[in-house]
């Protein structure tokens, strides 16, 4: 990871945000309206947006803005980018900023290529000359030097999308506020985004970068700032911060591990779970765990008969419904040993944890000696755990994998295809 | 409170924090900006009516042209306004277009501003930008058509027949003082049309109200002359800063035996009532502008 180019001043002071959205109960749209009943005050109830948000940003850092849905990330972005004001609060910009919230914003489809590219380069803040004299960069990069003089409403989409990200990173400032929207679009073109993306990082720019896709969190950003209902959740370090947003996504203690409520069981009864939990490396019963670490999940039992040689088993399922692991008590312990009525028992099964990072569910079953089917428990969804990650590859598990590169002389990869 | 905060926190900063964001605003401190975004979006406007159409200057040029037009036929060859003999009705035809391209410039700008800043709420959501832009540049496109439309009323002119006169002069302070009357209603409204969306039908009225109730079709002369004896009424029609402004251009311009504002109103001196009228419309426009600007993204 490399570190942000150590400077004395910060590039961004925010000092306490808070915004909030007044929201009419009843808009009155008509001056009409307002005229008949001057007297009626419209109710308005207030949405808070953000609340008291500070945070710095080094020069050079790249900063991520993370956050759900709601959570008051591009309503951040808007704020330290003058779009809408605060309520409270103070922010300091130390250099020249540009923003991005969509690509192409002003567009005109009725002219060429050329007025729209001043004109956007002025919003930008650029100067007429200097936003005529990047024009060439910005038709060069977008490759559109052919169809310049052509009017945007002729232009696919695909050309459009170059234009505008074109226009968009041509802008030579030192502070870049960037939406997510911007890292849309086919693969090839997110390549592109993200090559600009290091880049403008390798070259030093400051760059606040609002986002929900963890990976992009980790790749680039040096710190994050975790937003949960516009209130500051956490700020740091991106891994930090993606393990927590994908706490919060999926909610702190999903299905809280526990008591067992009889419905839905099956079996005779002969034994019962009482409990059953997630647990991570230090033993805490908690409802997500962190990918790479080791983990168990237990099973607390109680014998309503005198068992010989029990077998406990459970079931990991993935929220596609697929089952990813089953571990059996029998293979280890095939002679558990014999329990009398009323007698307790902790199943424990430990394993590091490879699995992929999204929402599992646990299937019990408790079996007399022999087939395992011989069923004397079977819960079905006894509890269900959150694994959290960096990165989400897109296999159902993933393994530590170690991965080599090696040179191969020409002549050795001869006798290797001989 | 959060004043004093701030000032604490930039003295334990030191004066390396950079600029303050303050949010949006009517104005910016960059004058040049302001200047540039106004005149490069009033420009495009302006290239895309020009080179929209085969006949794009010709059609700007045609409106006021064919208003004048159809109104020279009905009222002047038919109901014979303008053709009294009276001393301000020399060169009737010239007054009547000059006050029409006038008057059509007003319109444009305020019309062309009511819905000015809810259109463009895709740039107002998404970019920074002095918000005054958008009524501003309404107003600059608006007028860009007027010079057009003037050097067709300077080519009728002459065709008629009016000689130069050293009063021409006072073109570009007749023009400064409609321009700031045509802003200040332009950003009233534009700013009031975020919030209350029956201003436009209502403005169109209004138009339609100050057309026909200023001096351009029927002369100054011809209401003082049938309003001698309702000097309220009479009051009531000076009210409207349109009277001044085309009546002094119709004698400045066009002929000196039409009355000068001065006369008109009476006295030299009570041009200061219309001058105030104006400034405090512009001042009232600002007000209301500035006061939503901070606020008009989220409004939207």
């Amino acid at each position: 990871m490399p570190q942000p180019a150590s400077s004395c001043a910060p590039a961004i002071v925010a000092d306490s945000l808070t915004k909030a959205f007044r929201v009419p109960e009843e808009r009155t749209h008509t001056l009409k309206e307002r005229a008949l009943h001057p007297l009626r005050r419209t109710r308005h109830h207030t949405f808070p947006a953000l609340r008291d948000i500070s945070f710095e940003v080094a020069r050079g850092e790249f900063f991520g803005i993370v956050g759900r849905n709601g959570s008051g990330k591009s309503t951040l972005l808007k704020c330290l980018a003058g779009i809408y004001g605060v309520d409270h609060g103070q922010i300091w910009m130390d250099g020249r900023l540009s923003t991005f919230i969509e690509l192409g914003v002003g567009f005109n489809p009725d002219l060429a290529a050329r007025d729209n590219v001043v004109l956007n380069g002025i919003m930008m803040g650029l100067s007429p000359r200097e936003a005529r004299a990047r024009y060439d960069a910005v038709i060069d990069f977008a490759e559109l030097r052919e169809f310049e003089e052509l009017k945007l409403k002729n232009y696919s989409s695909g050309m459009h999308v170059r234009l505008a990200f074109s226009v968009a990173i041509q802008v030579d400032a030192d502070i870049l506020l960037v939406d997510e929207v911007l890292a849309v679009g086919d693969a090839s073109f997110q390549q592109k985004c993200f090559d600009v993306f290091y880049r403008l990082r390798d070259e030093g720019r400051t760059i606040v970068f609002v986002t929900h896709d963890m990976g992009s969190v980790n790749r680039f950003c040096h710190r994050a700032l975790l937003l949960e209902k516009g209130e500051q959740a956490y700020l740091g370090d991106p891994y930090e911060v993606a393990d927590r947003y994908l706490e919060i996504n999926f909610g702190r203690e999903p299905q809280q591990a526990g008591p067992i409520i009889d419905e839905h069981r099956g079996g005779d009864g002969q034994a019962r779970v009482l409990e059953a939990w997630a647990q991570d490396e230090n033993g805490r019963r908690v409802g997500s765990l962190q990918q790479g670490r080791r983990m168990t999940v237990v099973a607390l039992v109680e014998f309503k008969a005198d068992v010989e040689d029990p077998a406990a088993s459970v079931q990991l399922l993935n929220d596609d419904h697929m089952v990813v692991a089953v571990a059996t008590s029998a293979a280890a312990h095939e002679r558990s040993g014999h329990f009398h009525t009323g007698e307790r028992a902790l199943f424990s099964f430990s394993f590091d944890n490879v699995l992929a990072p999204r929402r599992y569910s646990t299937l019990f079953t408790l079996a007399h000696r022999g087939t395992g089917l011989d069923l004397m428990d079977r819960i079905d969804d006894a509890f269900s755990f959150v694994v959290t990650g960096p990165r989400a590859l897109g296999g159902i598990v993933d393994l530590p994998v170690d991965v080599s590169v090696e040179r191969v002389s020409a002549q050795a990869a001869q006798e290797v295809a001989l | 409170m959060s004043y004093q905060v701030a000032e604490l926190e930039t003295s334990a900063y030191g004066s390396s924090l950079g600029h303050p964001i303050r949010g949006p605003r009517a104005l910016s401190d960059d004058w040049s900006r302001f200047w540039h975004l106004t005149y490069n979006i009033a420009r495009n406007e302006f290239k895309l009516k020009f080179f929209g159409s085969i006949l794009g200057y010709l059609w700007q040029v045609m409106r006021p042209l064919l208003l004048f037009g159809v109104l020279y036929v009905f009222f002047v060859v038919i109901g014979h306004v303008g053709k009294g003999g009276k001393p301000g009705e020399t060169a009737y035809g010239v007054q009547l277009l000059g006050s029409i391209v006038l008057f059509t410039f007003f319109s444009e700008a305020t019309t062309g501003a009511v819905r000015s800043v809810v259109d463009r709420e895709n740039l107002v959501r998404k970019i920074q930008f002095p918000r005054l832009v958008i009524p501003m540049s309404v107003c600059l496109l608006s007028f860009f058509n007027l010079v057009m439309n003037l050097i067709v009323v300077l080519i009728f002119a002459l065709i008629s027949g009016i000689q130069p006169m050293l009063s021409w002069i006072e073109l570009p302070l007749i023009l400064t003082l409609l321009i700031v009357l045509s802003t200040g209603v332009a950003m009233l409204l534009s700013a009031m049309f975020v919030s209350f969306r029956d201003i436009q039908p209502i403005w169109d009225v209004l138009t339609q109200v100050l057309f026909y109730s200023s001096p351009v079709i029927i002369p100054v002369e011809t209401v003082r002359d049938k309003l001698l004896h309702e000097p309220l009424l009479w009051h009531i029609y000076l009210l409207n800063p349109l009277v001044t402004i085309f009546q002094q251009f119709r004698h400045a311009m066009v002929t000196h035996a039409a009355l000068s504002a001065g006369q008109t109103l009476g006295s030299w001196a009570d041009l200061l009532a219309p001058l105030g009228i104006v400034a405090a419309i512009f001042l009232l426009g600002f007000w209301v502008f500035n006061r939503s600007a901070p606020h008009v993204a989220e409004n939207l």
